[in-house]
This record gives C-alpha cells, structure tokens and sequence, in this order.
C-alpha cells in the first residue's frame, strides 16, 4: 500500500456513521448481539460503520465483548 | 449511595427483564444486607472486568504492578457509582450484566486518557509534519512520495480547516495523542472530538481529490 492509499484510506468518512454518543449508548445492545450471532453489523449498521472507524470506541466493544463471552476472565 | 428506586422509573422488575437481570435490580434497588451483599458482588465483577481490560489494554499504558492495580480499582469504583446512580435507566435491553460492564470498560477508557498526562510522549500542539508519513506507515525509503504528500495535506489543512479542526487533527495525527487523552485535555467528549475530525477528515479528503491527489469516487454524505 503506498502512502495516498493509505491517506485515502485515514480520510474516506462513511455517512452511515452514526458517532460515539450514539454508538456508545446502544454499545450493550450491540455486543451482546454480535456476541450471541452475526446479525449486529446488519441491524446496526451505523453502529458497525462507527466501530469501524473509531478506535477508542472500537476499543471498547472489544472489551465488552470480550466481558460478554469470559465475564470470570 | 442512596438506593435507586425502580417503580420511581417505570420498572417492573418482574415482567420487564431476565430472572438474573431482574434480581440484580430488585437487590441493589432494597435496602439492608441484602442491598449490601449485591453491592459487593458487582463490584467484584466489575474489578474483575477492569483489571482484564487494563491488561488487554496494557500497551496504551506505560504503568504496571500497584499503579496498574488502583487504576483497575478506582475504575471499578466509579462504575459502581454511575451505575448505582444509573440504575433507573435500565430498561433491560440487554442483560443487566452486559450494561454494567459498559460502565467499567468506559471508565478503563477514561483513566487510561487521563493518564497518558502522567507521561506524554510529545506536547500536544507540536506541529511537526514530517511526522505525518511514519504516521501513515509509509516507506521511509520513498522519500520524495513522503514530501509531496506532507505537502499537499499541510497545504489543505493551511486553507481548508478551522482552528478548532487543525488543532485536533494536529494532536491525533501528528502528536499521536489519544482520542480520550485530548477529551480529557480539552473537557471535551469523544463525541465532539470524533465529529470534529470526521468532518475535517472529510473537508481535507474533498480538498485533496480537487488537486487531483486523490481519487474522486468516495463514498460521500448524501
């Protein structure tokens, strides 16, 4: 990947993103859905576009998930 | 912590959630031992859960051992809190659990941002754009490719951004900072900073692809 891949790349916006305000207040929601099947992303696609994005918030649906399927760790 | 009283906000613990989700919320919204017991055991779940995600988070962080350990503490600390707090909020669209840990992991986030002050790498508003191309992850061997495209983006960011937008787009891009680093710098949310950069994200890929720079078919807001 050459360097205007890759800003292309850091710089394409999707409108279905939805943000963080709204991502984080349905992030339950979400991850126990895509923790109990694959449907998530294709009920709340603005949600997995946001995730998709946004690293902080990325972030924080890995650790749910990751709460959701090992709560005892 | 004052108990939170469900029926003040509509909740029917019996009809509206799980059996599990609905006897956490009948517990913690009592009184007595038993109010103190559910206490104790969310807070050892929610400890639990921090100090898994402090560790699976561990290379954000340049801390380890008793440090590493009151954070996990004071992060679970405070979910409680905000969760005691919140309780009426529940509305059992997931189990009461899974709403729980949100708080935790949100509050591991949080500390972790407030933290990187402790130690930061670089000052936030050094604006050194030859950083840029190691950002990207571009060959340092290519170097006039590297030129030209620190170039053409400082160029955009000069004519097309606001001073709000260049001074965050300064401290992620080219000072590395994290999102929740500068919201706690800037007593911002993540939500303001995220829109803040989406939409200079979108002026500068628009400013780019009318040089010619870039390619023109993007997906774009309707």
């Amino acid at each position: 990947m050459n360097g205007w891949t890759a800003l292309d790349r850091f710089l394409r916006t999707d409108p279905r993103d939805v943000g963080c305000g709204e991502a984080m207040e349905l992030l339950h929601v979400y991850a126990e859905l895509a923790a109990a099947d694959a449907s998530a992303a294709q009920r709340y696609p603005g949600i997995a576009a946001h995730l998709a994005a946004c690293g902080p918030c990325g972030d924080d649906f890995d650790g749910l998930l990751a709460a959701i399927r090992d709560p005892a760790g | 912590m004052a108990p939170a009283d469900p029926t003040s906000h509509g909740i029917s613990t019996s009809d509206r959630f799980d059996p599990d989700s609905g006897r956490w919320i009948r517990e913690l919204s009592g009184a007595g031992p038993q109010r103190e017991a559910a206490l104790a055991r969310l807070h050892d779940l929610l400890l639990r859960i921090a100090r898994r995600e402090l560790q699976r988070r561990g290379s954000q962080l340049r801390i380890t051992g008793p440090e590493l350990d009151d954070l996990g503490y004071q992060a679970a600390a405070d979910a409680l809190l905000a969760i005691i707090v919140k309780l009426g909020q529940f509305r059992g669209e997931s189990k009461f659990t899974t709403w729980a840990y949100k708080f935790v992991i949100l509050e591991v986030s949080a500390k972790i941002g407030r933290h990187f002050w402790a130690t930061p790498a670089v000052p936030m508003d050094a604006e050194d754009w030859e950083r840029l191309p190691d950002r990207l992850g571009l060959d340092p061997a290519r170097e006039t490719e590297r030129r030209e495209l620190a170039g053409a983006v400082r160029r955009a960011v000069d004519e097309h951004l606001t001073l709000r937008q260049r001074q965050i787009f300064v401290a992620i891009v080219l000072d590395g900072v994290p999102m929740d680093a500068l919201v706690a710098e800037l007593g911002s949310t993540r939500n303001a900073i995220y829109k803040t950069m989406f939409d200079a994200r979108r002026k500068l890929r628009d400013a780019l692809a009318a040089n010619g720079y870039l390619n023109d078919q993007t997906s774009r807001p309707s």
